[in-house]
């Protein structure tokens, strides 16, 4: 029998951090209470992408889209919608109602610009029923490959495609496959990058979550393809979620014989375990992850031998990320030139990006290679809160750079991101408005990657230290023009010097900013202000005499006692006590205090 | 362990249940009246049998959805079948027997059942 209606809710983890698990436990209880519960579908799945609006609930097949729910709405959805068929408006979003009733999601601007390639599942299915995930073509395409292709065909056709590595470098994944079939060696790996260590960037955590089938199939088509028997996952511990659903996900694969010796009576074995990274950003780093799969420190080692020679265990070894395995099923599936139809002339496909910072629509998209910044922001992000304006995006994470706005209108692909000095990175995308100041954002990324340096090559564990204080000493008010040239060759000895990608690409950031915004630099150092009133050191509050009324409420609200003055009297802020914590300037009724 | 073939049994078996999940353009939508007088009429087993007959029959293209009072209480069940080109054919009292004439002739054969339609002065 079918199920009058479906109603799923978003367990990923951006939801499921607001209580979505509450929510199904009320729908529940609640379907059993209308003894609907044998009618009616609860399905706990991945990642709808409008982050924002969560806890999302979709009911179908009306396909209502209720958003910000709480479990004391449930009772509500159910009575109303659920017995009577009566949507309850007050829980959609708002995008979605139409004078005569709904309108698809389909239809909204945040999905109407999207296409759902490696994200095709996530959202649709239960994460954790493999039968829903045969159902969507599920392990259809291993079937294919072993069935109906040889290995050197599955690797001519992931070629054909024209995908490139989503974990950032952009690479061939076909030339990677060939080049790891080509290897020799008794014993081969199949790897899966989900160290996914960017600040803002979720995209491989939510196909993990909400589609883990995918990759594990993918990974046994690479296996087949390669000529590996054993792969490994290795995935951060701070994923509890797309650790438990992947776990879940193998077991279920073992247990129907799609997983282990002689897969389904085919003759083809492979089998795949988890491995879990510590926390550490260079353990996504490929030489370094691997090196921590084999249980030791997580530090890179030079290349070459690259991994498809001499990788994990001195074997040779595949390595992709989750989100070139998402793609992988689709492509055997529909062909390669289905796939080559999407995108731009080099980079095929789609993209996925985990929207951030001052972005109406926060979430996860997934768009097609080509598309602008400018319909990404505007048209899917919902554009810039508050009315401000838009300043830059950035883009790649730590290892990346920014795009100014006059650069909005660029379209987003591998290529044209790198000829402006950005990256395509893993797919964080951080939106920036006029209150961000660029040489902080600089720095706070050179934080990062100093912090996560593992300390093994000198010019990223030193050369990245000096550079951070060069920026701590121009935020603070001390920074001196020559330090811009001075910055300028330190970046350029990090990347030549550097080990890894993560020295070689950590100055990144910094070159970026002093490319598009060596204005706020020369602002900073000369008149030693910080144009966005973000840097306190360069800040000062003082009261603007002819508009204060002496109400004293800034004096009373200062933390430090650093504002005197007499009732109906002109206030003054005394510089050296002030902390520059603003808190006098949201008190103050009559606008009186001015940051400098 | 399974084979390729059970695995297509299990894809077969439930693809049409997934589908649920996705609206198409060439949908048709069954629209049934499930407010206070619809249900009091027998509309839910009304929609039972819908569902039923698209499971069975493996009507992948076809949507059963629910909707509220339209005023002529006194005709519960009423049941709405929308094809892709928007005309819309209202049919009245439904039954669960009704049902399956509905789906063999009008869903799937593409003949308006005229015994069951809405009296033309109502």
């Amino acid at each position: 029998m079918l199920f009058r209606s479906h109603i799923l809710i978003c367990g990923g983890t951006g939801c499921s951090s607001s209580r979505s698990k509450d929510i199904f436990a009320a729908f529940e209880d609640g379907l059993k209470t209308q003894s609907l519960d044998k009618e009616v579908k609860l399905v706990l799945t991945g990642c709808f992408g409008l982050c924002a609006l969560g806890p999302v609930v979709i009911v179908y097949p009306e396909g209502s889209f209720y958003s910000k729910v709480t479990p004391d709405d449930v009772r509500e959805i159910i009575s109303e919608h659920i017995v009577k068929g009566r949507i309850v408006k007050r829980l959609l979003y708002e995008e979605t109602v139409k004078q005569d009733g709904i309108q698809s999601l389909n239809e909204t601007n945040f999905y109407k610009k999207q296409l759902r390639v490696a994200l095709k599942n996530c959202g649709v299915i239960n994460p954790e029923n493999i039968d829903e995930y045969i159902a969507r073509d599920g392990y259809k395409a291993y079937e294919k490959v072993v069935t109906a292709m040889t290995p050197q065909q599955v690797v001519d056709e992931i070629k054909a495609s024209g995908l490139r590595g989503r974990g950032g470098g952009g690479f061939s994944t076909g030339l990677k496959w060939q080049f790891t079939k080509d290897a020799q060696g008794d014993k081969k790996f199949v790897c899966c990058n989900a160290d996914e260590g960017d600040p803002g960037a979720f995209m491989d955590r939510s196909v993990l979550e909400g589609d883990p089938h995918c990759v594990i199939e993918a990974m046994m088509i690479a296996g087949y393809a390669v000529g590996s028997d054993q792969g490994y996952v290795y995935v951060r511990a701070e994923y509890p979620i797309a650790v438990q659903r992947l776990q879940v996900a193998i077991d279920q694969a073992r247990e129907y014989g799609l997983l282990g010796k002689n897969i389904l009576g085919t003759g083809h074995s492979f089998d795949l375990e988890i491995r879990l990274g510590s926390g550490a950003f260079v353990c996504g780093e490929e030489t370094a992850l691997m090196t921590s799969i084999e249980g030791h420190r997580g530090e890179p080692r030079p290349r070459p031998p690259f991994p498809a020679i001499k990788g994990l265990f001195g074997k040779p070894t595949l390595l992709n990320n989750v989100e070139t395995y998402a793609n992988i099923t689709q492509i055997i599936l529909n062909g390669s030139k289905w796939f080559a139809a999407m995108g731009t002339e080099k980079s095929k496909g789609t993209k996925v990006f985990a929207l951030g910072g001052k972005i109406a629509n926060t979430g996860l998209v997934e768009i097609p290679m080509g598309t602008t910044l400018r319909e990404i922001i505007e048209d899917i992000g919902g554009g810039i809160p508050n009315g401000k304006k838009f300043k830059a995006a950035q883009t790649g994470g730590p290892s990346g750079g920014c795009i100014p706005a006059e650069l909005i209108d660029i379209k987003i692909d591998y290529d044209n991101l790198i000829s402006i000095g950005s990256m395509m990175g893993s797919g964080g995308l951080i939106v920036m408005d006029e209150d961000n100041c660029m040489v902080d954002i600089a720095k706070f990324f050179l934080e990062f990657t100093v912090d996560e340096s593992c300390g093994k090559c000198t010019p990223c564990r030193i050369g990245n230290k000096r550079l951070l204080e060069l920026l701590d000493k121009i935020t603070s008010g001390k920074g001196e023009p020559s330090d811009i040239p001075k910055m300028e060759e330190l970046c350029q000895y990090i990347k030549d010097n550097s080990l890894c990608g993560l020295g070689q690409t950590a100055p990144n950031p910094v070159l970026s900013t002093l490319r598009y915004f060596k204005d706020e630099y020369i602002a900073h150092i000369e008149k030693k202000t910080c144009p966005a009133g973000v840097c306190k050191a360069l800040l000062n509050y003082s009261v603007q005499a002819d508009k204060c009324i002496g109400c004293t409420l800034c004096k009373r609200n200062c933390p430090v006692a650093a504002i005197s003055g007499e009732v109906k009297a002109v206030h003054t802020i005394d510089p050296a006590k002030c902390i520059k914590c603003g808190v006098c300037m949201e008190k103050c009724p009559k606008k009186a205090i001015v940051r400098r | 362990m399974k084979s390729f073939a059970e695995l297509q049994q299990i894809r077969e078996r439930l693809k049409n249940e997934v589908n649920q999940r996705e609206n198409g353009e060439a949908d048709i939508r069954i629209v049934v009246g499930m407010a206070t007088c619809g249900i009091a009429a027998g509309a839910r087993p009304v929609l039972t049998a819908f569902n039923h007959e698209i499971d069975v029959r493996k009507l992948s293209n076809v949507k059963t959805v629910q909707t509220g009072c339209i005023g002529m209480c006194r005709l519960e069940p009423i049941v709405d079948v929308i094809t892709p080109d928007g005309k819309k054919v209202t049919y009245v009292k439904v039954t669960p027997e009704k049902v399956v004439r509905i789906v063999a002739e009008h869903i799937v054969n593409g003949k308006i059942v005229d015994e069951f339609l809405m009296p033309a002065n109502s």
